[in-house]
């Protein structure tokens, strides 16, 4: 039976059309796949840069972090406790910086073809779960050398894994869609990032925050992400209940808005980009 | 008589341009910030909201279109054509009116969008596809009848940037010829490629049209809308002229471009940082004779100079009505000494088409000014537009032949040796 198609102007609050995102799945597929296939053309260490970043970053870390400034990290060995909060980092850093430059890398998809628009950020946000993917791989090397036995919460890393791609697709697809009409975004984007990196306990506990600062800090996503991930990876990190919940909450709210934020703002994209 | 398959009602889509801040375009924080703060403390600022250029690029415009019907859209740049195709294909929003389609759409807006160079031909006609709303399985039924429409079986495996601009559009065209789909929208898309490869889009699109499938055509081309479409409309200002048969619309719409297009007239400011301001061209036929046969068409500009200069070049760009770039020519590339100083002050200039090189048929004209190799002073695209007709070569038989651009009055030196 052939189908029905009406265009007409739409109301403010839009349907989020979860229909015509599953028919497009194939696209999201192959946007992502052209993305991993184009990033490392032309490179000498190809995919070997998803191994260089975390690892040196772990180096570095611990050096500054842990032997000049002596933050401990509670029994772990320093080099695992950075490199699991690197890991989660990294996506997310990676994620909000393409999926906000992604809607104008594809001004020529968007100005020439329909199809979902969502689907440019967010394929921008998930193609990072590649090298996501290699970095775990070398995490389980390392537990290996250091002969660290995670414990039975490795079981809950999935979930982690999934809280980290809502607040980085959250994050991404506010930045995306404003900075679609104010390209300030763009100019605005790496400070942003690196103002975020110091507000995150990648290279220390959060544990060491004031008591009174506590709420503030954990309004940053990543907070609760990375604690998270130390949890279910290395068994022990600071993750009080009431926080935990705070952190998913705001995380949701994040991930939630922005997709009715970046519905409400596509039609326009077309006109304005 | 079945249910139309599109049916447009009251489509209307306004947009607002000129420096203004709702307009289009990227701007930034302090771009907001400080129009606001003009409108607060100044009265003239907050009058002008009223004045605000408004245009409609699609206004009022109704219409249906029956089941494998072709039909043609013709209309000057700007009369909302591309508007219209983009709110078809969902790019854009209407901002009132509605349209209902039944059955699947292919929209083709441009040839080769999403191809990315990096990749192989391969890759590209898979990414492509899917980026135009085809399924893998789809592709992989069709993709060896792509690959040999292409003609790119020996360059599969080769990334796309190591093409030829003919390979590339070529197989850009074929993945895009071979969607499946019962309503297809194609704009101004086989204005490109050489003469063989436009007649062979050509053809498939009239296939398409056979296999009873419905399209919606763009093209300035009228030769094409003519072969393709029995039914065509009118596009003037965003709303719809005329829709009828296409011998009737083409007919209206080269008569009435022939009287529009003959003059512009520069409505911008001045701007002083620019050496030189374009105030108007026009087309002008050589002699009086209402008869204009042979009598030649010349263009003549007239600009200014805001100050003392060298290396300026004024000229101009002609297009035929497949869109194809006949020549570029100014006059420092003619005359070196153009290219010398000129004095501040007002020109006048006259520059003639040699219409003995032309076929029949409806030329563009864009005038610039640039400094070579530097910067833009003035650009403005199919601003001037003729349309040649020579009897004369109507007399002798071939000369108009479809093949090839120009038309070419040899002269051939014929020994017989034996």
């Amino acid at each position: 039976m052939q189908r029905e198609l009406v265009i007409q102007p739409s109301k403010t609050f839009s349907a989020l059309h979860l229909k015509d995102l599953w028919e497009y799945r194939e696209l999201f597929y192959f946007l992502i796949w052209r993305d991993v296939k184009v990033r490392y053309k032309q490179t000498v260490l190809g995919a070997g840069w998803a191994i260089v970043r975390p690892v040196v970053s772990m180096v570095v870390f611990t050096f500054i972090f842990n032997k000049l400034a002596g933050f401990s990290s509670e029994g772990i060995p320093y080099q695992l406790f950075t490199l699991s909060g690197i890991m989660a980092w990294n996506f997310f850093s990676e994620g909000i910086t393409a999926s906000s430059q992604s809607l104008i890398a594809n001004t020529n998809l968007i100005t020439k073809v329909y199809f979902p628009r969502l689907i440019i950020p967010s394929a921008a946000v998930l193609r990072g779960l590649v090298d996501f993917g290699i970095g775990f791989l070398i995490f389980i090397g390392f537990l290996a050398y250091y002969s660290y036995n995670p414990g039975w919460q490795i079981v809950l890393f999935p979930l982690a894994v999934l809280w980290g791609i809502a607040a980085s697709l959250g994050v991404g697809l506010w930045f995306a869609a404003i900075g679609v009409k104010y390209r300030d975004i763009a100019q605005a984007l790496p400070f942003v990032v690196q103002l975020l990196f110091w507000v995150t306990p990648v290279g220390y506990s959060s544990a060491k925050i004031p008591a009174k600062w506590e709420m503030l800090y954990w309004l940053n996503p990543m907070t609760g992400v990375v604690e998270s991930f130390r949890y279910t990876l290395l068994g022990k990190a600071y993750l009080p209940t009431n926080l935990l919940i705070f952190s998913i909450v705001v995380c949701l709210i994040v991930f939630v808005s922005g997709i009715f934020n970046f519905r409400r703002m596509e039609k326009e994209f077309a006109d304005v980009i | 008589m079945s249910e139309p398959v599109i049916v447009v009602e009251n489509l209307s889509k306004q947009y607002l341009i000129g420096e203004n801040i709702h307009g289009r375009g990227a701007r930034t924080f302090r771009d907001i910030f400080d129009y606001k703060m003009r409108r607060i403390f100044s009265r003239k600022e907050r009058q002008r909201k009223k004045e605000e250029t408004t245009i409609w690029a699609l206004k009022d415009v109704s219409f249906e279109v029956g089941e494998g019907e072709a039909v043609g859209i013709i209309g000057r740049n700007g009369a909302g054509k591309s508007t219209l195709l983009k709110i078809l294909s969902r790019i854009t929003e209407p901002m009132m009116g509605r349209a209902i389609l039944r059955g699947r759409v292919a929209s083709l807006l441009e040839v080769g969008t999403g191809f990315n160079l990096e990749l192989t031909g391969r890759e590209n006609i898979y990414l492509n596809g899917s980026i135009l709303g085809m399924r893998k399985k789809e592709i992989d039924k069709r993709f060896d009848e792509i690959v040999q429409f292409a003609g790119i079986e020996k360059f599969l495996d080769t990334p796309a940037k190591r093409y030829s601009s003919g390979m590339y559009v070529r197989l850009a065209f074929a993945v895009a010829a071979h969607l499946e789909a019962e309503i297809l929208m194609v704009d101004e898309v086989l204005a490109v490629g050489d003469i063989q490869f436009q007649r062979k889009c050509m053809g498939k699109m009239k296939e398409v049209g056979r296999s009873g499938r419905t399209i919606l055509f763009v093209s300035h081309n009228m030769e094409a809308i003519s072969q393709l479409c029995r039914k065509s409309m009118l596009l003037q200002s965003g709303e719809l002229l005329e829709f009828s048969d296409t011998q009737s619309v083409t007919s209206r719409y080269l008569s009435s471009n022939i009287v529009s297009g003959l003059t512009f007239v520069n409505s911008d400011p001045i701007d002083e940082r620019k050496i030189v301001y374009i105030k108007s061209a026009q087309i002008v036929h050589n002699g009086n004779d209402s008869d204009q046969t042979d009598l030649g068409i010349s263009v003549n500009i007239k600009y200014d100079f805001l100050r003392d200069a060298d290396s300026v070049r004024i000229g101009i760009i002609v297009k035929n009505s497949f869109g194809i770039i006949l020549w570029r020519n100014g006059d420092a590339d003619s005359e070196r000494r153009f290219f010398g100083k000129r004095t501040k002050g007002s020109y006048d200039a006259f520059v003639e088409i040699p219409t003995h090189l032309l076929k029949n048929g409806i030329y563009y004209v864009t005038i610039f000014s640039d400094i070579p190799m530097k910067e833009w002073l003035f650009y403005r695209e199919d601003v001037l537009c003729f349309e040649h007709h020579d009897n004369a070569t109507e007399k002798v038989a071939f000369v108009d032949n479809p093949t090839g651009i120009l038309r070419m009055d040899l002269h051939w030196r014929v020994n017989k040796v034996e």
